[in-house]
């Protein structure tokens, strides 16, 4: 595992290997110190050190001093400002984003693929909601006039994968392990493996969970997030940051609202509550009802990529 | 929500700056966690505890620095506080809220020996 950037999990696999980062690179370090190693670079972002700032530990008014190395030592007052005898706090201001490192890979992405006038979606949902059926009718609607790939997201098996091969679409699995999420660094490094053409759509079928995908940007130009309607209506109230996230909602397996109890009017209203600028289409992948619609989004936003390729 | 993975993004930001900065050892790590991040709290800490086993922020005490939650209600046209994102407007009951503060996740500061 990378130490720096502690990106390898040692568990993610790409098409059955274990993720090696044989890429080199660099981190520039607070210090200014540049460490080379193997993989993506996410370019260490350290916020600029705010001296002055009140820390929650200290009294207030409490001056900082910042030495070369950046770090802040809280606590050194005027005389009397500390009880006698007690232990002066070392402070080290940090700042940084927790998923900062996420974010950093998937502006690489971001611009990778905006060089290059790839659209990726990311298809989000829960397990079962037909991500890779629509997947698989999509492509074969779309394959005879643009290049499609796919990277496929799953915790185990490269099932997925292989029935998105039959299409004879390119398709790399990539298995989490034990991680319920792709990150943007597995995707960077998918990206590099499938070399996807110019001018071409790239889906990603990410794992199955409408909770942590929500949080991780993969670079996509937009997250199409799948409702069946054998799922519950409420489901955007119930995980509102995936519906928010998101700017298409699918509604899927429309073929079955005969037999349900399904009110999909419901469904729509909680999704529009939560992100009023979500866009929404019913579709089956079983039929292909709503496919016209669905493909005519795909096209659209294709050739947004293709007009802004900046390569 | 991602508990485990955030807490693995938090120890790669210590481990990260004690190498940068060159400390050995943190004492406390201060997060700043805003109410509308669907963090949970105590989630978090149990995940800290675990993810932090053999790094230099080993057995360090986690204190979370809660932020409030605000949003912008377009149909009031001012800051309104809001404790959950897509609540409606305590004000008007609309939903036109966009969140304002409450939805970051940072690792604010550490205090090293
Ligand atoms: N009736 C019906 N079944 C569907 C539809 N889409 C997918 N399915 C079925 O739902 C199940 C799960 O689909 P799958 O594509 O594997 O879901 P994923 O886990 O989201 O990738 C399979 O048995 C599919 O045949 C649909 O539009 N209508
Ligand atoms: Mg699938
Ligand atoms: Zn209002």
């Amino acid at each position: 595992m990378c130490n720096v950037c502690g990106c390898g999990t040692g568990e993610t696999r790409i098409d059955g290997e274990a993720v090696d980062h044989e890429q080199e690179h660099e981190h520039v370090l607070a210090d200014g110190t540049v460490h080379r190693h193997s993989h993506g670079p996410a370019g260490q972002k350290w916020a600029p050190v705010a001296a002055g700032h009140a820390h929650s530990h200290g009294p207030e008014g409490e001056h900082v001093h910042e030495d070369m190395d950046g770090s802040l030592h809280y606590g050194h007052g005027p005389a009397g400002a500390h009880a006698p005898g007690m232990s002066q706090a070392q402070m080290v201001k940090i700042e940084q984003n927790i998923l900062a490192k996420n974010d950093g890979f998937a502006e690489r992405n971001r611009s990778w693929l905006a060089e290059r006038g790839i659209l990726a979606l990311n298809l989000v949902s829960s397990p079962g909601s037909g991500k890779t059926t629509l997947l698989v009718r999509t492509i074969e609607a779309l394959k005879r006039r643009v290049p499609v790939a796919v990277v496929e997201g799953d915790q185990q098996t490269s099932f997925d994968a292989e029935r998105i091969r039959a299409t004879g679409a390119p398709a790399l699995q990539i298995n989490t392990g034990k991680g319920c999420h792709l990150d943007a660094h597995m995707v960077g490094r998918a990206l590099e493996k499938l070399a996807p053409s110019d001018n071409s759509v790239l889906l990603i079928e990410n794992v199955g969970n409408l909770v942590c995908p929500a949080a991780f940007d993969l670079g996509e130009a937009a997250k199409v997030v799948v409702l069946s309607v054998t799922e519950g209506e409420d489901k955007p109230l119930k995980y509102p940051d995936m519906f928010a996230a998101a700017s298409l909602m699918l509604v899927n397996k429309i073929d079955l609202l005969p037999y349900l109890n399904f009110p999909v009017d419901k469904a729509i209203e909680y999704a529009l509550r939560v992100n009023p600028k979500l866009q929404v289409i019913q579709v089956s992948a079983t039929t292909g009802a709503g496919f016209h619609e669905w493909l005519g989004w795909i096209d659209a936003r294709l050739a947004e990529a293709v007009a802004a390729r900046t390569r | 929500m991602h508990e485990m993975s955030l807490a693995e993004g938090i120890r790669q930001i210590v481990e990260d700056a004690g190498r940068s900065q060159g400390f050995g050892k943190v004492k406390i790590v201060v997060l700043e966690i805003g109410e509308l991040s669907s963090v949970e709290p105590e989630s978090l800490r149990f995940c800290f505890d675990v993810v932090m086993k053999d790094s230099i922020a080993d057995g360090a005490q986690l204190q979370i620095d809660p932020v409030p939650g605000s949003g912008w209600c377009m149909q009031c046209a001012e800051t309104v506080p809001i404790s959950a994102l897509y609540d409606p407007c305590p004000k008007c009951g609309s939903y036109q809220v966009q969140a304002t503060s409450g939805t970051e996740m940072r690792v604010k500061e550490l205090e090293i020996e």
